[in-house]
């Protein structure tokens, strides 16, 4: 009998299965950790694969990766915005400078996928909107698709933003924004930028849709339009910041241009002021590991629904056990997705 | 009949679009050419030379003499005329980009030889805007070339006054895609910015302003539906004289005339019995010669065998005996135009002028052809019109004769010979060039050199004419790359839409439906088979901007489900090696037009070992000659796909196979 159900998971359910060997994660993660290229392109192929064995791996990897540096240092920042808001131009404008300036960038660009019934394809252009023209080793972009997953951003964002935070100063992660793909970024980001075209119907609709609770940082685009640009900027401005938001950050709103690289160094400046105002009062490594649960639970509704949620015990049990496992929850998610398909066998 | 007596029109002027290798073997082409009754000359230039790199770039690897003749210096430039006089030569130059520059080294060179160049006459294309959107020569963003082409024109109606400044292509649109009214509307918006462009330069008074109009002429193509085609001319003559009329307040008809040159069709021309191209390329010149109101004033054809590689001076010597056939046999030129009353031919170009008419307004609407191209409008229309073309004739709802009916062939004897028929470029055209370069470098005054390129960069930032600083470059013995780089110092590089991101629309997938949904099967479970979604990478290495087929075979690639990064053109092997790794994809797809496929891709595959990436298989697509197909295969290329390969769905079910087969995976075989 070939293997079905919650059985197949855990083994290959095709015999001719690909022999293609997966690497050793710990050798890998020290490889990463030396800021190796091949070892940082090998290590997200690997939190890519979803075959059972790579699964181990991916989760013997983050682990090994995971620590002091993961929970204090690097930023990671998402950047999104509504279509044609100019955000690669903006990304590509950013990362020149945080070059210039000596800093290592990595960037993960998710673009949406097509419909399921459509053959779910992507097409991936960020990476030729972003890249500079001349061989960079300070910087790595790595395209991906949403894969039509739940809020619009994969779920694999999160453990690859980890991956790239072992070895870059920052990690930058661009979407689109479309509605709820800002609440999943807010979920991965220590600092979230929206970026706002001037004159847009988009922004207008953004302000009322009370996502505007989301950002830290507000970029308006095209600043060189001029007074459409001083328009929308000052429309946010009066939404922005608001009393359920975090007392001592300001919620700037920042003029800039990315064909002019004008408001770039500013940009700049209040996304590392953002980053000290987190760390100072005390809320980095509690945003991360708060954006780590959400991560985990996530996964295990998508596979296994709120029934398989249940069976290791609820919402608040899986809280309290990653709680008890700082710097290491991907393993403790790991075991749980065990835990759950062992039960699901036994009540077969 | 009596021949002797009858009148017969001026025939038009015969060129052959021609260049290789090096300045002295193409002068001694042009010379055979003219030799047999050629009365033009059109310049073929090599890639560095029209994205102004010179030959010991690092991007022109591989590009040297390819695709047309490597002009790097005034040296260069008087080897390719020598023994030509160029006071009594009308020559065409595709060049574009660095069109002042070329035209600096052309009026330098006369400047040399004692010659007034107001006795020089020619066309230099100059036409930026079908560079962003089909043919990918260009280098600078919108504004700085607008500028650039304003230049040329301001300049030459003071000193050149024969010259066609600018010629303002449709050519290239039809390559890419366009229909007919497409072509009318968008050719018509680019004419009118490069107008409107040179009307605010505010250095032509008012009342000659009537004279730019005259100089501005056309670059138009002709496809195989020879009617309709023949109508999209009248078509193009009746808005021009309008346009020009109404927008412009040029009074005189004579200056209102639509003036253009021609290339016929060559996207039509097929690999698959390739002599059947001969009667293509004659019906195609029916089109544009049989309307003596809407006749081409220049033709150039190409020759039979295009699809495969580069023509012998034989296959151009038939391409050229073709025009004289026409125009000196046939009884064609001794009648006035035989298609006036006829009230098919009227309603068909009253059709055509309505469409393009709204597609103008449509256009207008958005700020004009500039801002359309920045948003991606254009390019998004053209890969969609060209999409349904391929779907046509996929389904065979387009017949194309020996591609998808009436396949079987005898074999031909036009392709058994030795060389495969076709032309080699010289291999060590490239080494020889850059000999001579830097053999240049060492000769000419250093100093001179860079007084001439700071006054040039000095006219780029102030905005003075860039047309005198050049000339002054091009006598002092400065580089096509110094020219390049000079400029690009000033004016930045363009970044261009791709045109890539037109949503799947589920009615209108390329292919039969049933392959589009067994492939979309495969694509998933080779994916789940190891354990991530298909992920391919598409980019052009080398200096060939014709990104057509890569953005086809991308957006076919995500139509059946792959997850597709699209990398663009221009790229260096290095770049391409990056890309792959940093993007984990599970195969690299390159596609290259220039002919340069050997060393492009063996440069790619260096650099994929170099990142322990030799496992990741490599596909290439291009006009790339069977033989060559074979060593490429040698070297490790996983698949060849050349025009012949016209269904996307085998191509896309090979891809799958190749990546199943690198893995370890059991091919899956043909569509059923």
């Amino acid at each position: 009998m070939p293997p079905t159900g919650w059985d197949a998971l855990d083994r290959c359910p095709d015999p001719r299965m690909t022999q293609v060997p997966l690497p050793d994660p710990e050798q890998l993660a020290v490889r990463i950790l030396r800021r190796e290229r091949a070892a940082v392109a090998s290590g997200l192929n690997l939190l890519d694969n979803k075959l059972a064995a790579a699964r181990q791996r991916s989760a013997r990897l983050l682990a090994a990766l995971s620590g002091e540096r993961a929970l204090n240092d690097g930023h990671l920042i998402g950047v999104t915005g509504p279509p044609g808001a100019g955000k690669s131009s903006l990304v590509a404008a950013l990362i020149r400078e945080w070059r210039l300036a000596g800093r290592t960038v990595g960037v993960l660009a998710v673009d949406p996928s097509s419909r399921p019934e459509l053959g779910g394809g992507a097409l991936l252009g960020d990476r030729i909107r972003i890249k500079n023209a001349s061989y960079d080793e300070g910087l790595f972009i790595r395209s991906l698709a949403n894969r039509n997953q739940l809020g619009g951003v994969a779920s694999e964002v999160w453990p690859m933003s980890w991956l790239l935070l072992a070895c870059f100063d920052i990690v930058l992660i661009e979407t689109v924004g479309v509605g709820q793909t800002e609440i999943d970024i807010a979920e991965i980001g220590d600092t979230v930028c929206y970026v706002a075209q001037p004159a847009s119907g988009d922004t207008i609709q953004y302000l009322k849709s009370g996502i505007i609770e989301i950002p830290d940082v507000f970029a308006v685009n095209k600043s060189d339009l001029g007074a459409p640009a001083h328009k929308t900027a000052s429309e946010i401005g009066r939404s922005a910041p608001r009393q359920d938001r975090r007392d001592g950050w300001d919620y700037p709103v920042c003029l800039v241009s990315a064909t002019m690289n004008s408001g770039i160094k500013a940009l700049h400046g209040h996304f590392a002021r953002h980053r000290s105002f987190l760390a100072d009062a005390g809320l980095l490594d509690k945003l991360r590991t708060r954006h780590q649960s959400a991560w985990v639970v996530r996964v295990l509704k998508e596979e296994f629904g709120t029934f398989g949620i249940e069976l290791v015990g609820g919402y608040a049990e899986i809280g309290r056990r990653l709680k008890e496992t700082p710097g290491n929850q991907f393993e403790e998610c790991q075991r749980m997705r065990q835990q759950i398909i062992s039960r699901f066998k036994s009540s077969d | 009949m009596d021949v002797l007596q009858t009148k017969r029109d001026r025939p038009w002027l015969m060129r052959t679009y021609s260049g290789h290798s090096s300045a002295k073997a193409s002068n001694t082409l042009y010379r055979t050419n003219l030799a047999k009754g050629q009365t033009g000359l059109s310049v073929a230039f090599d890639l560095p030379t029209q994205t102004g790199y010179d030959a010991d770039s690092p991007l022109a690897r591989g590009e040297v003499g390819k695709v047309g003749v490597p002009i790097s210096h005034i040296e260069d430039m008087d080897q390719l005329f020598d023994q030509i006089p160029l006071d009594q030569m009308n020559t065409a130059m595709t060049i574009n980009a660095t069109a002042p520059w070329l035209l600096s080294l052309y009026i330098g060179l006369a400047q040399r030889r004692g010659i007034d160049p107001k006795k020089l006459s020619g066309t230099t294309q100059n036409d930026i805007i079908k560079e962003y959107l089909s043919r990918g020569t260009y280098i600078y963003p919108p504004g700085p070339s607008m500028r650039l082409i304003a230049d040329t024109i301001n300049y030459t109606i003071k000193h050149v006054p024969k010259w066609n400044p600018t010629n303002i292509c449709s050519y290239h649109l039809q390559e890419a895609g366009a229909t007919p009214v497409q072509e009318l509307a968008y050719a018509l918006c680019a004419a009118m910015a490069v107008l409107d462009r040179v009307q605010a330069s505010g250095e032509i008074r008012p009342d000659e302003f009537s004279q730019v109009v005259e100089r501005i002429s056309f670059f138009v193509n002709a496809g195989i539906r020879f009617v309709e085609e023949c109508c999209k001319l009248r078509a193009f003559g009746e808005m021009w004289d309008e346009l020009t009329l109404t927008r412009y307040k040029v009074e005189d008809p004579k200056l209102r005339r639509f003036r253009y040159g021609v290339q016929v069709n060559s996207l039509g021309l097929t690999e698959p019995q390739p002599e059947n191209n001969v009667q293509r390329i004659v019906l195609e010149m029916l089109a544009v010669a049989l309307s003596k109101g809407a006749r081409a004033r220049a033709i150039q054809l190409p020759a039979w065998n295009e699809a495969m590689g580069l023509p012998r001076p034989w296959d151009q010597q038939w391409a050229l005996r073709m025009q004289q056939v026409l125009a000196f046999e046939t009884d064609l030129l001794e009648y006035e135009d035989i298609f006036d009353g006829s009230p098919v031919i009227a309603a068909k170009v009253r059709q055509l002028v309505e469409g393009a008419r709204k597609e103008i307004a449509n256009v207008e609407a958005q700020g004009g052809i500039i801002a359309a191209i920045e948003s991606g409008y254009v390019k998004r229309e053209l890969v969609a019109s060209h999409m349904k073309r391929l779907r046509a004739i996929e389904s065979g709802e387009l017949k194309i004769i020996g591609v998808n009916c009436f396949q079987e062939s005898a074999e031909s004897p036009l392709t058994l010979g030795s060389d495969g028929g076709i032309m080699k470029t010289d291999p060590a055209a490239e080494r020889e060039q850059i000999e001579r370069l830097q053999a240049h470098r060492k000769n000419r005054n250093d100093a001179d050199v860079q007084a001439a390129l700071q006054g040039l960069g000095d006219a780029a930032r102030s905005g003075e004419n860039i047309m005198p600083s050049s000339i002054r470059c091009a006598l002092a013995g400065v580089s096509t790359g110094e020219w390049g780089d000079s400029l690009r110092a000033v004016f930045g590089e363009f970044r261009p839409p791709t045109g890539i991101d037109i949503a799947i629309d589920s009615r209108a997938v390329l292919g039969k439906k049933d392959q589009v949904t067994e492939l979309r099967a495969r694509v998933a479970s080779t994916g789940e088979a190891l354990g991530r979604p298909l992920k391919l990478l598409v980019g052009k290495p080398g200096l060939d901007g014709h990104s057509n087929g890569a953005e086809q075979v991308a957006v076919k690639a995500r139509d059946v489900g792959f997850e597709v990064v699209y990398d663009g053109i221009r790229l260096t092997p290095q770049q391409i090696a990056q890309a792959a790794e940093e993007e984990g994809v599970h195969m690299v797809g390159l596609s290259i037009l220039s002919g340069s496929h050997m060393e492009l891709v063996e440069s790619v595959l260096d650099e994929l070992r170099v990142r322990d990436l030799a496992s990741v298989p490599v596909i290439a697509g291009g006009i790339i000659p069977q033989e060559d197909a074979t060593k490429l295969a040698a070297l490790g290329v996983s698949a060849v796909y050349t025009p012949k390969d016209f269904s996307f769905n085998t191509i896309m079910a090979d891809m799958v196979d190749v990546i199943r087969a690198a893995n370890g995976l059991g091919r899956l075989g043909p569509l059923p």
